[in-house]
């Protein structure tokens, strides 16, 4: 072993670090994000919602798509992070940014606290716990409604300029920068995070967690650090709605949140950190050109959607967009079908 | 105080009735079936219907609300569940996900969301005095006796019949009993549709305990989760012991200490899951 | 010769069955000890109390002088244990340049680590391009390990324990299912094993047991029946008896 950094085997190393740069189609969805605001004025507080919900299912991906733990109940997170923040302006204080960080840190509280109990045992019982913990939270803040607002939600906050200079406007200006800049933000620290070892080890517990047993990785620890930054990323996100629309109520600790944030992750792409992001966008612009349609049908079709993404394109819009890049770069380069593997 | 402890045991019966095809499902196939619920939910929309729209009397819309399910479950069990017993975890829960959202929606839309409301028949209204404090509920009764037999009867089949044996040979160990020649793709369907037609018969029996409305698969999605990852999987008497403890409980909780009652389940859950992470009475970890 | 690791009265029982039954055996400092014996003798099970991934109930196991008997897993594997799986325990989806990095940087200590950046660790890639090169890996390493043929992805289970710097290394039938032709290289790899590590091989190939192995020790039942050289132990009548009964029954 050579004591210095000379790469004898540079190609490998290079091939690693090119699978782990930018590319340009990266590069070009970022800046059409900040174009956006230029772009369309009269959509900056449904994009906000796109940024919100991109965020909250960036951090779903994370324990998901990486980790391989199955949620039922993300929502306990995003909600409770939520109502911090709510809390905290109702009750005075209309700092954003800090509240935003009250709320991340309340939900990774929760998420460090509870995953001991999410970790134990198989799949099932962590479909159980997951859902158990999330509609027990929905409960407790049925019940204090003196602190929540019940199912009314919370009224009366108001939030101070960020920063002391932009503050929130009608038309939802402040709040698309605000919530592209943490997304933004936070999107590149789970990208560090994803190609860091640890990153590779989590890959690798998802994988086959038994053969990491054998490699001597203290999985739990592991996966308990994983379970706390994506509930933290979660209250994050939900700390953002609430203080992008001054509003929270307790659908934000629903089931249908939990079951929102699976669909709007899986129809994305899990586990290519920007299917959560691309799939917020696509779900929240189809509910809102399709808002003339009966719940029902929505809930119907929601249902449907699910079932064809398993048998049909259970790579989301990311793995078919892969699928047609791959299959773009063969008829390029002459041959009828892209080789596999 | 018994009174309570009645119900609380009725109740139980009812939920180990709910849950019991659950179990069967994820010991068998090892597929945990989130849908489970909106098997239950048919059964009493079917229930409904054939009592109010039809005025077919009470006690004969029960096999209906068994038939209609099971074969429902059959049918989707045969076409669809099937390709997903060797899918990845993820891929059977967003499936589930979707049977229930879709069914959701199609209740909705022909029921509307609000409560149903039967009149159960004369016969089993009222209750029994029994002691100062203790009132046997004349349709609890009824419910209790109803799957008290039903256990008892499926506990004979899976110990005592060769089509038993072939089921806990499938539970215990899939491969092995296909290499014996055990019809395991007609164990599944029949497996299946038994467990959903029992849970349809659960959701007939407790439209008025229950509350049908369409919300109902995701409501009691967690009180099902709960009596399985307890009860394990592979016997009639552990969901059937985890149900009663269960039902006692949460009709105690919510009696007794209503600001917090519906809490209790849940601590039951995080309580079980400390000291025991595969159940109370898992004959084997569930994967 | 010191003793690097070793099992003092090691007990385990399933029920009534013991499967482990009053087991002491010595692994001596750069041994080449292989642990023969019919099917269901309790080969693996040895392995996995052996690493922890199974709790004995009674007896202790030794590495290199230190008790371990009650440490987990991960513990085991920093103190220089590791094993290969019967059957392979791979990452499908990943290459193998990225398996035998997760392995290196493991063994670094790295993976607790999720700020610096892997692909910039040259000296973690260095090491893990060179196991790689050594089992002749090398030109399948961007490949997803799923699309490996079998006794390649068998050098890469190897590969996997190797970059933990293993002081013993336990080989859990590393022969097992691979075809005529891709033995060859295997039997070269594990021929070039550094003399420093002890390795204890369990094998069904006499084939390869009696040209890798210096010591057997012969397992039936749960219980050691005989130990020695290769000479001794092919010259024994009881192990002959063992083997041949076994071939009976097809």
């Amino acid at each position: 072993m050579t004591a210095d950094y000379k790469l004898r085997y540079a190609p490998e190393a290079d091939r690693l670090k090119a699978a782990a740069s930018w590319r340009p189609p990266e590069v070009a969805f970022w800046l059409l994000a900040v174009a956006a605001y230029f772009l369309l004025p009269r959509h900056l507080v449904l994009l906000s919602r796109v940024a919100v919900m991109g965020l909250f299912a960036l951090s779903l991906d994370l324990i998901l798509g990486y980790a391989g733990i199955i949620s039922l109940g993300h929502a306990a997170f995003f909600g409770l992070g939520g109502y911090a923040a709510g809390i905290l302006a109702q009750h005075g204080w209309g700092e954003p940014l800090s509240g935003l960080v009250v709320g991340g840190l309340v939900a990774a509280l929760l998420g460090f606290a509870t995953s001991f109990l999410v970790l134990r045992g198989s799949d099932l019982t962590r479909l159980m716990v997951t859902l158990g913990i999330c509609l027990m939270l929905f409960e407790v803040a049925n019940k204090i409604r003196w602190l929540t607002g019940g199912a009314d939600g919370l009224q009366g906050i108001s939030l101070w300029p960020i920063l002391g200079i932009w503050s929130f406007d009608l038309y939802g200006r402040t709040a698309y920068g605000y919530s592209i800049i943490v997304l933004f933000l936070i999107f590149l620290l789970a990208r560090r995070v994803i190609h860091s070892p640890y990153g590779l080890a989590l890959r690798g517990i998802k994988e086959n967690e038994r053969r990491m047993h054998a490699l001597g990785t203290p999985v739990v620890r592991r996966l308990v650090v994983a379970y706390t930054m994506a509930a933290g990323m979660a209250g994050l996100a939900g700390a953002l709605l609430t203080q992008t629309t001054q509003f929270v109520s307790l659908d934000v600790l629903s089931f249908g949140k939990s079951a929102e944030v699976l669909l709007i992750l899986v129809l994305g792409g899990s586990g290519t950190l920007y299917g959560g992001l691309i799939g917020s966008l696509a779900l929240i612009v189809a509910q809102y050109l399709l808002s003339g349609i009966s719940p029902e049908y929505w809930q119907f079709w929601i249902g449907i959607a699910f079932i064809a993404l398993v048998f049909l394109a259970r790579g989301g819009l990311m793995g078919l967009a892969q699928g047609a890049l791959a299959l773009l770069h063969a008829r390029w380069h002459g041959r009828e079908t892209p080789s596999r593997g | 105080m018994l009174t309570v402890l009645f119900d609380g045991i009725a109740s139980g019966a009812l939920l180990f009735l709910l849950a019991l095809g659950l179990s069967i499902t994820l010991g068998i196939m090892n597929f945990v079936n989130l849908a489970h619920g909106a098997f239950a939910m048919s059964g009493g929309y079917v229930a409904v219907v054939l009592l109010n729209r039809w005025g077919v009397p009470f006690l004969y819309c029960l096999p209906v609300a068994f038939v209609v399910p099971a074969l429902a479950g059959v049918v989707l069990e045969r076409t669809l569940y099937v390709r997903l017993y060797n899918a990845n975890p993820l891929d059977q829960v967003l499936f589930t996900i979707g049977i229930v959202f879709a069914s959701m929606a199609t209740a909705s839309y022909f029921m509307g969301s609000q409560h149903q409301i039967i009149q159960v028949p004369p016969f089993l209204h009222g209750q029994f005095h029994v002691l100062a404090g203790f009132d046997i509920g004349i349709y609890r009764l009824f419910l209790l006796g109803l799957c008290g037999l039903i256990a008892l009867f499926l506990h004979l089949v899976l110990m005592r019949t060769r089509f038993g044996s072939q089921l806990r040979a499938a539970v215990d160990n899939g491969r092995i009993a296909r290499g014996l020649g055990i019809n395991v793709n007609r164990l599944f369907a029949i497996t299946f549709g038994m467990g959903s037609g029992l849970a349809g018969l659960g959701g007939a029996l407790g439209i008025e305990i229950l509350n049908l409305d369409p919300v109902f698969p995701v409501k009691f999605l967690v009180y099902f989760l709960i009596v399985v990852a307890v009860g394990g999987t592979g016997t009639v008497s552990g969901p059937l012991a985890a149900a009663l403890i269960l039902g006692i409980f949460d009709v105690a909780g919510k009696y007794y200490i209503s600001q917090i009652g519906a809490f209790i389940i849940y601590a039951v859950m995080i309580v079980v899951l400390i000291w025991r992470p595969q159940g109370l009475f898992g004959r084997r970890a569930v994967h | 010769m010191a003793v690097v690791l070793e099992t003092r009265n090691l007990m385990k029982h399933f029920g009534a069955l013991a499967v482990a039954n009053d087991v002491s055996l010595t692994v001596e400092q750069g041994a080449r000890h292989a642990l023969i014996g019919p099917n269901g003798a309790g080969k693996t099970t040895l392995v996995n109390l052996l690493t922890g991934a199974l709790a004995p109930n009674a007896g202790h196991v030794i590495l290199e002088g230190v008790d371990i008997t009650g440490e987990p897993q991960h513990r085991r594997v920093a103190r220089g244990l590791a094993r290969t799986f019967q059957v392979n325990q791979l990452f499908p989806g990943m290459t193998p340049l990225e398996s035998v990095a997760l392995s290196v940087a493991q063994q670094r200590g790295a993976t607790g680590h999720w700020w610096p950046r892997l692909a910039r660790d040259g000296e973690a890639i260095n090491e893990a391009a060179e196991l790689l090169d050594r089992l002749r890996l090398l030109d399948c390493a961007h490949k997803p390990t799923k699309t490996l043929p079998y006794g390649r992805q068998r050098m890469l289970e190897i590969a996997l324990a190797l970059a933990l710097h293993p002081r013993v290394l336990l080989l859990d039938e590393p022969a097992a299912g691979v075809p005529e032709d891709e033995s060859v290289e295997l039997y070269a790899s594990l021929a070039e094993l550094p003399q420093t590590v002890a390795v204890l091989l369990i094998e069904h190939d006499m084939d390869l047991v009696f040209r890798f192995a210096r010591h057997i020790t012969v397992l039936v039942a749960g219980s050691i029946l005989v130990e020695g050289s290769p000479e001794e132990i092919s010259a024994d009548a009881r192990v002959r008896e063992v083997y041949l009964g076994e071939a009976d029954h097809g």
